[in-house]
């Protein structure tokens, strides 16, 4: 299984902070087409969103990142903190 | 005894002459601490702010914060180095962040305090929510000085 997680914005706007997906997919770019299905909603916050931040167990990763059962992937916008 | 913290990710506030001391102790070769405590403003963007809320990602915060600290470390020959980042609610003028680091001399200490923060503001999974007057709340979007802020720190 994959853990996937959405913060700040992205976890309001797709209505989930969490979930559990079956790890049926070798990089992030296939997750995000898979969750892109899903409809207009999450194309626009994921997928087609030039600013996603993406995070694979707790680095920074990029669409190309490779994934695997067992890993977080976090979906989050740019980072605001300080 | 339990090890000095590092890194600090709370929603109780901090005392900076506490947390100076702290930094201090046991270094008797420090010629210079320099701190930076981040406060909120009650205005953004022209408008008026009545709380800020912080969120953050438990686990990748943590490691993101130790990482800009080494890389600190590794640039500058530094003593010690402390930071601390509130999350939760907050309150105009409350503080929301603490970068304190000390060093033998205080160029190091300067250029390292400077660093933490610039690398904070764009590569800590923290992210700022308002709550203005009337009650609505929005997202603080990433500006993009705080990404050239960080450029500037590039070898």
């Amino acid at each position: 299984m994959l853990n996937v997680l959405y913060f700040a914005s992205f976890r309001e706007v797709l209505g989930q902070a969490e979930e559990q997906l079956a790890a049926e997919y070798q990089t992030v770019n296939e997750l995000l087409e898979a969750l892109a299905q899903r409809g207009e909603t999450w194309q626009q916050a994921l997928r087609d969103n030039q600013n996603l931040q993406i995070a694979v167990n707790h680095d920074v990763a990029q669409r190309e990142t490779t994934i695997k059962a067992g890993d977080e992937i976090a979906f989050f916008p740019p980072v605001t903190g300080g | 005894m339990a090890q000095y913290p590092f890194i600090q990710v709370q929603a109780e506030d901090f005392d900076l002459s506490t947390e100076v001391a702290k930094l201090r102790e046991g270094h008797k070769d420090i010629g210079a601490v320099v701190s930076f405590v981040g406060t909120v403003r009650d205005i953004n963007e022209g408008d008026e702010v009545s709380i800020l809320e912080l969120e953050h990602y438990p686990g990748m915060t943590e490691k993101a914060l130790e990482n800009i600290r080494l890389e600190a470390h590794k640039r500058w020959h530094l003593e010690s180095s402390k930071i601390i980042h509130r999350i939760g609610k907050m309150y105009p003028c409350e503080q929301i962040v603490l970068v304190a680091v000390s060093s033998r001399h205080r160029e190091n200490a300067f250029h390292a305090a400077h660093f933490i923060m610039d690398y904070l503001k764009t590569n800590a999974p923290f992210w700022k929510k308002e709550t203005l007057p009337d009650g609505s709340e929005r997202w603080v979007d990433a500006r993009i000085s705080d990404k050239e802020a960080e450029k500037r720190w590039a070898e």
